[in-house]
């Protein structure tokens, strides 16, 4: 994965430092110019294809041609640090200050904690991040800012490796991955980005369009297989969305085909009619297979600790072996992946930054948590 | 929704209504725990420090401790603080002295815009208006054939231009509502994200052109302290006048509400509260805090039930439960009103200290074994539904096979039945029959 340069952090520091200094602490005015200057900052880097876009497949064509572009251009660019900017900004205020002060004092701590709160990593979590770093600093004597920086990356990236590292994607033909998640969390997206990094791996991909429930379900995942080069196997909207899995299985099968992937209708995780049905699909499947499908769950980066339980009763229902962060080309942070994965130990797989079919990027805890801080 | 975050509140309330007497530092403590169960609901930390600050500043007065009360006296200033920051009253919808109104849906991708502004339709056509749909979501694919296809399921036309750019979609939408005779005009557009400037460009030029006398910004309720982030910077580009929450049928804990209205001023004004079309509700910030305080919502609930039962049929249920003649059919029609309302669950949620229920002891309200219910009582004959008394073994038998359940769930039915009878009698001989008795005799 590819970063913003350290330049960067650097230059925002300054003048981070500046606003500090000239505003004294004003909180408000600190964040507003860190929001504004995200905000030139995003526009600056973001070309995007504007004017009409037709659906007509000529139309598809065009957007697939522009599309290969932006992600070729923009492969340098963009990258989770550049969606983080903002969170960064924030988590930093505590540090900013520190250096302005030229000394640590107990509102430090608060600050950090209160700092991680905001980026969504949960009352519990936060606390324990702070303790941890708390101990680093303590126990080696770290006396620079720049060291308890460090220290607290070291703690954020400890509580992420807990859960383990995702999965790999090899395995028995074919390898059947399942996308699931509650509504508008880019479900379909994600498989289409999958579908990509797999047909550019040289591997046969098949799409299973098993979200038979939203109008247009069926439609949107066509048009994206369109743009990856993959075939989709569908049945009627409404139809049963295990037969769905089965028959992508079956043509799986038929054709030697490396990877099918399920993009399965958004439910909310409360609804347990639609979770029963979820872990028919699962069982349908592994049924079809020597080994067993993999479970992707994904997550939008602005869900707030509700992402816990969303996880927690996905687990339930399936076996979520990895979480897919979409979104994360905005300003949210994404914390909940550090409350989910200390209380439930799944890892990232994946972090979505962009429209683009190529904006999936394998997650690095590291970079994430120098992203952070 | 928010039941969660009542369970949590109540943990906190029953801890200071275990006391007669209150002293700071009770309530210190009780705000202190509290602050914490907001932060975890997703508030914003912000409008929670300022939350609690308020509720403080009222409770540790003199009056409140030294009243008989005082729990309850820090109860009630909760309530009012709490409705205060949701909003205080409910707002309707701003309309267009000269029609057509248009309404315009803005949000994040996947925040429910589409789906929305079909709900949106459904409840406008309800209060009598005829709004049409424009699908300005070119980017997203099958995002145009998602609206045409709710479009068709409710009976609303979707305004669709092909080869435009979504600005000139709205244009040509709204000349083509005026000629035909459409009052509101409703635009889905396409999901963005706030910092993206072109797109946030294209919002400001379509409101430019067509002045819409109602934007709203539509929120997904389970969005983290990012939705103020969110909400800040379209309120600061493009300014919208209220807001639609979302999913707030999952289980969260509603801190993205909770935030909202305090940041940015901006009311709730619809919430989205379930998979059908007819899930869409006004938001009414008072019954929302006594929901969430564990206070439940009557008012509401004597509303919903107007609107699936007429006076007359109720005023017969009534005379029926008087002469204790309430059969298995009533029994069944009962059912049919309650789905109607939502479901049980959801109707058990709004009656006073009913909220915990549902959770308690595991019962099971899922609308599975009501169906299961209906599939028994459907398998009976007409006589055995007026007069139970008759079901004999063999006759109950014969009904477990027809409704495809087993010989025990169809005893478990008739005596829950003949209970359910007794207390009607008990009810009905204390005289009046109230609202609650006529809607819900379970």
């Amino acid at each position: 994965m590819i970063f913003r340069k350290k330049k960067d952090t650097e230059s925002n520091k300054k003048s981070q430092d500046n606003v500090a200094r000239s505003k004294g602490v004003d909180v408000a005015s600190v964040l507003k110019e860190s929001i504004d200057s995200a905000i030139s900052q995003e526009t600056s880097e973001k070309q995007k294809s504007s004017g009409s876009l037709d659906i007509s497949p000529d139309g598809f064509r065009r957007l697939d041609a522009e599309d290969r572009r932006i992600s070729s251009d923009s492969s340098g660019q963009k990258g989770l640090k550049a969606g983080l900017t903002l969170s960064r900004k924030i988590l930093s205020r505590p540090f900013t200050k520190a250096a302005v002060k030229k000394a640590i004092d107990p509102s430090f701590w608060d600050e950090a904690e209160e700092a991680l709160i905001s980026a969504d990593a949960g009352v519990a979590c936060s606390a324990e991040i702070v303790k941890r770093a708390k101990q680093i600093v303590i126990g080696e004597g770290v006396k620079s800012i720049d060291g308890v920086r460090e220290a607290f990356r070291r703690a954020v990236v400890e509580t992420i490796l807990v859960t383990g590292v995702p999965p790999s994607l090899e395995g028995e033909k074919p390898q059947v991955i399942f996308v699931v998640g509650v509504n508008g969390v880019g479900k379909t997206t994600t498989c289409a980005k999958l579908g990509y990094i797999f047909k550019t791996a040289g591997k046969k991909v098949i799409f299973a369009a098993a979200d038979t429930f939203r109008a247009a379900g069926i439609e949107q995942m066509e048009m994206w297989a369109a743009r990856v080069g993959a075939p989709v196997v569908k049945h009627q909207p409404g139809g049963d969305p295990a037969a769905v899995v089965y028959d992508s299985i079956e043509r799986a099968l038929a054709k030697s085909t490396d990877f099918v992937i399920v993009d399965t209708a958004g439910r909310l995780h409360t609804k347990k009619n639609l979770m029963e049905e979820l872990s028919k699909m699962w069982r349908v499947a592994g049924k079809k297979l020597k080994g067993r499908p993999l479970g992707v769950l994904v997550i939008d980066a602005t869900t707030g600790q509700n992402g816990v339980n969303q996880a927690r009763i996905f687990s339930q229902a399936l076996n979520v072996d990895m979480i897919v962060l979409t979104k994360m080309d905005g300003t949210a942070k994404g914390g909940v992946v550090l409350a989910i994965g200390r209380e439930l130990k799944i890892p990232v797989g994946f972090v979505g930054v962009g429209e683009g079919l190529g904006d999936l990027k394998p997650f690095d805890p590291v970079e994430y948590a120098r992203a952070l801080f | 929704m928010f039941e969660s975050l009542n369970d949590r509140i109540q943990n906190v309330f029953s801890k200071l209504k275990g006391r007669g007497k209150l002293s700071e530092k009770d309530v210190e403590a009780a705000l202190k725990e509290l602050k914490l169960v907001l932060l975890e609901a997703d508030v914003n930390y912000r409008v929670v420090k300022m939350f609690v600050d308020h509720v403080k500043k009222r409770a540790v007065g003199e009056e409140v401790i030294k009243s008989v009360t005082p729990a309850q006296q820090v109860v009630k200033i909760i309530y009012d603080e709490m409705t205060e920051i949701l909003g205080g009253s409910s707002r309707s919808l701003n309309f267009s002295p000269h029609p057509p109104s248009v309404i315009m849906l803005v949000g994040l991708q996947g925040s429910g815009k589409t789906t929305a502004a079909a709900k949106l339709a459904v409840m406008l056509r309800h209060q009598g208006r005829n709004p049409c749909l424009v699908a300005a979501d070119i980017y997203r694919p099958a995002a145009v054939e998602q609206l045409q296809i709710l479009g068709e399921k409710i009976g609303v036309p979707v305004i669709h231009f092909k080869h435009k750019s979504a600005v000139d979609i709205c244009s040509l939408s709204v000349e083509w509502a005026v000629r035909n005779g459409h009052d509101v005009v409703i635009l889905d557009t396409a999901g963005r994200l706030h910092i993206d400037d072109e797109m946030m460009q294209e919002l400001l030029e379509i409101k430019r052109n067509l002045n819409p006398s109602e934007t709203l910004l539509v929120v997904d309720a389970m969005t983290g302290q990012e939705a103020v982030n969110v909400a800040l910077t379209f309120l600061e580009r493009i300014e919208f006048d209220g807001i639609i929450l979302t999913k707030m049928d999952g289980d969260a804990r509603g801190g993205a509400a909770l935030s909202m209205k305090t940041v940015t001023g901006r009311p709730i004004k619809l919430v989205s509260i379930g998979e059908k079309l007819e899930d869409m509700e006004v938001f009414h910030p008072d019954r929302v805090a006594s929901r969430i305080l564990g206070m439940g919502d009557v008012v509401t609930l004597v509303e919903k039930a107007q609107k699936t039962m007429t006076e007359e049929r109720a005023r017969k249920l009534e005379e029926k439960i008087r002469k204790q003649k309430f059969d298995f059919d009533d029994f069944l029609e009962q059912m049919q009103q309650l789905k109607k309302m939502g479901g049980l669950a959801r109707v058990i949620e709004m009656i006073p200290g009913m909220g915990n229920i549902s959770r308690l002891g595991g019962i099971d309200l899922d609308d599975k074994r009501m169906k299961r219910i209906e599939a028994i009582i459907q398998s009976m004959t007409v006589e055995e539904r007026r007069n139970p008394s008759i079901l004999n073994a063999s006759r109950r038998r014969r009904i477990a096979k027809g409704s495809g359940t087993t010989t025990q769930e169809v005893n478990q039915l008739v005596k829950q039945f003949a209970q359910m009878q007794k207390m009607l009698k008990v009810l009905s001989g204390r005289g009046s029959l109230g609202t609650f008795k006529r809607l819900f005799p379970f």
